[in-house]
């Protein structure tokens, strides 16, 4: 099989799999928010609502009928693009998300960014001082990067930031109709703060693999070729240390997201956290489970792009498993 | 031992925290949860060390009662995880094959599920209290242990005092209890650590967002989300409760590391 057939067979195996994960967790989002307590009709009717009119309401909420029907219009739905009507937005919740990703997919690069600047230069670092003062600084750091709270160090963080120096926006979010940059700065403390474990993460991965790479046959053949060490660390141990780090970045996501759902209350930023939250307080279950799956398809999709990825760097992969 | 200070410092930390959360049980310098609006937003003295909140709580008394919610619930929460996931792991193992393949694809599902997205599903259909923070946790940790138990159990099938085992004509039931358990009890109890510190994070976390304990249980994080809005005038109250976390956390991954070097020699060759 040529190279790229083989990525390509690679690639269409992986994507069964990730579209029936994606089948089974909306099973799963759907089956627990059935069992999930409080009719949102009733909810939205008060107390003393007529049995006729919430029984009207529950149809034109698609809350009647058997659960696997119900089921079968909500997924049927989604695979259009359709994802339901909010009943406390009054606005489809496809075009909720959209608007609130704008907010959080920004925020999570961001983070991502963050974390990938500085994680694995330290790490590097680390890596390359092993055993000195340096890389127990370093170590040390990524120790309380790993135990601190992320809500806790925004607590700080607007603390020192927008009350003692007056810098920053303490929260909120302008939009980006308000231009490019003043979203950005509003963004930069919860992305900073997403970032501090994932940085911690990336540092004590990359330095180990590192670590692990200087002791390889083919360092030595590098180190025999003539290659001074830094030169040889750069050529080829990094390289080899990267498919580590990558894998542990796809893992991450997925905490970025999740972890972004807690900051973005911290900062009253308009993304999906947000979104999720007040949805759950007003039982506005359509508007939960979107956003579930979205962020389920999220995590799964970088997951997949990452398997790809290493399908690409390296051959040994593309073999059936 | 001499050779690993983080393992010293990691067990004494763990060491106190659990010291601290029974001490709590007995005595508390005051009532975690008796208000004194008079003396309200005290800051640290000789009479309240760690200060006062806005309803003249005493914070230090409030840490201690904190440090049992969170050590309580992280630890069911793992505890609940290895019990389901260590078997179902030993389980996919044994078994091997498609049951195998279907298992560790149902471990995925789970997996796919952001953990803290998944835990505020959970407490949102079963609604917030420690119990249900407890079952959220434990979902999360569950798949972990499974592929950590299955993982090495695999590796493990493949050696000889297992195939003798089989020739003896144990069952494969049995050979997983009496013979695989036992070789990857380190490895859970390494696993189980860090996850106890992620745990201790996650209840965190989910109290901060009123998914956890419900008052008047004292806990460490409605106690900052209680000081988000008097941080400024009362700092106190956000420094203290946030430093447990973190220390605690920190003792658990420094203890969790410690065993895992003490374990496994090789890695320590490494470092």
């Amino acid at each position: 099989m040529t190279r790229a057939g083989a990525i390509a067979s690679y690639a269409g195996r992986r994507f069964l799999s990730l579209a029936l994960t994606l089948l089974a967790a909306s099973v799963v989002i759907f089956v627990l928010l059935q069992i999930a307590p409080g009719d949102p009709a009733a909810y939205m009717m008060g107390l003393n609502a007529d049995p006729r009119a919430l029984e009207a309401l529950r149809a034109e909420l698609g809350l009647a009928g058997p659960p696997v029907e119900r089921y079968l219009n909500w997924i049927g739905g989604v695979l259009r693009g359709d994802f339901g009507v909010s009943y406390t937005y009054r606005a489809p919740v496809s075009s909720l998300i959209a608007e609130r990703l704008a907010v959080s997919g920004p925020l999570a690069l961001l983070a991502l960014a963050l974390a990938v600047g500085v994680g694995l230069p330290l790490g590097a670092v680390a890596a390359a001082r092993r055993g000195g003062p340096l890389d127990a600084l370093i170590m040390a750091a990524t120790q309380i990067g790993l135990a601190v709270p992320n809500f806790w160090f925004a607590i700080l963080l607007v603390f020192v930031f927008s009350i003692v120096l007056g810098w920053a926006s303490a929260g909120g979010f302008p939009g980006w109709d308000a231009g490019v940059l003043p979203a950005l700065r509003s963004l930069l403390l919860p992305a900073l703060v997403l970032a501090l474990p994932q940085a911690a993460i990336l540092a004590r991965v990359m330095r180990s693999a590192l670590i692990d790479a200087q002791g390889r046959q083919y360092m030595l053949t590098a180190r025999a070729k003539g290659l001074s060490e830094s030169e040889a660390l750069r050529r080829h141990a990094f390289r080899n240390a990267l498919i580590p780090a990558l894998t542990i970045i796809g893992l991450q996501f997925s905490f970025l997201v999740a972890g972004g759902v807690i900051i973005e209350n911290v900062f009253y930023l308009p993304g999906l956290g947000r979104l999720v939250f007040q949805a759950i307080t007003q039982r506005d279950l359509i508007v939960v489970q979107g956003v579930v799956l979205v962020l389920v398809l999220i995590v799964v999709t970088v997951n997949f792009l990452v398997d790809i990825a290493y399908a690409v760097v390296d051959p040994r992969l593309r073999r059936p498993a | 031992m001499s050779r690993s200070p983080g393992l010293l410092v990691g067990a004494g930390l763990t060491l106190f925290f659990a010291l601290l959360a029974l001490a709590s049980l007995l005595w508390t310098p005051f009532d975690p949860t008796a208000f004194d609006v008079p003396a309200r937003l005290q800051a640290p003295s000789a009479a309240h060390w760690f200060g006062t909140d806005h309803f003249g709580r005493d914070v230090l008394s409030n840490v201690m009662a904190g440090a049992r919610t969170s050590i309580s619930v992280a630890i069911v929460a793992v505890g609940l995880g290895m019990a389901i996931g260590v078997p179902f792991g030993l389980f996919a193992a044994a078994a091997g094959g498609a049951v195998d393949e279907w298992a560790m694809r149902a471990s995925d599902i789970v997996f796919a599920f952001p953990a803290l997205i998944l835990a505020i599903l959970l407490t949102a259909v079963l609604g917030p209290g420690a119990l249900n923070a407890v079952i959220a946790i434990g979902v999360f940790n569950a798949p972990v242990f499974a592929r950590l138990a299955r993982g090495s159990a695999l590796s493990l099938w493949r050696r000889e005092f297992v195939l003798a085992a089989r020739v003896a004509g144990k069952g494969r039931a049995r050979i997983s209890v009496e013979h695989i358990l036992p070789n990857i009890g380190d490895l859970v109890i390494v696993q189980g650590t860090i996850q106890f510190s992620l745990g201790v994070l996650a209840e965190a976390g989910l109290s901060y967002v009123g998914l956890g304990a419900a008052p008047p249980t004292p806990s460490w994080g409605r106690m900052l989300a209680e000081s988000q809005t008097i941080a400024a005038i009362a700092p106190w109250t956000a420094i203290f409760p946030g430093l447990a976390i973190v220390l605690c956390v920190l003792g658990l991954n420094l203890l969790g590391d410690g065993l895992r070097d003490a374990f496994d020699p090789k890695l320590r060759a490494r470092r």
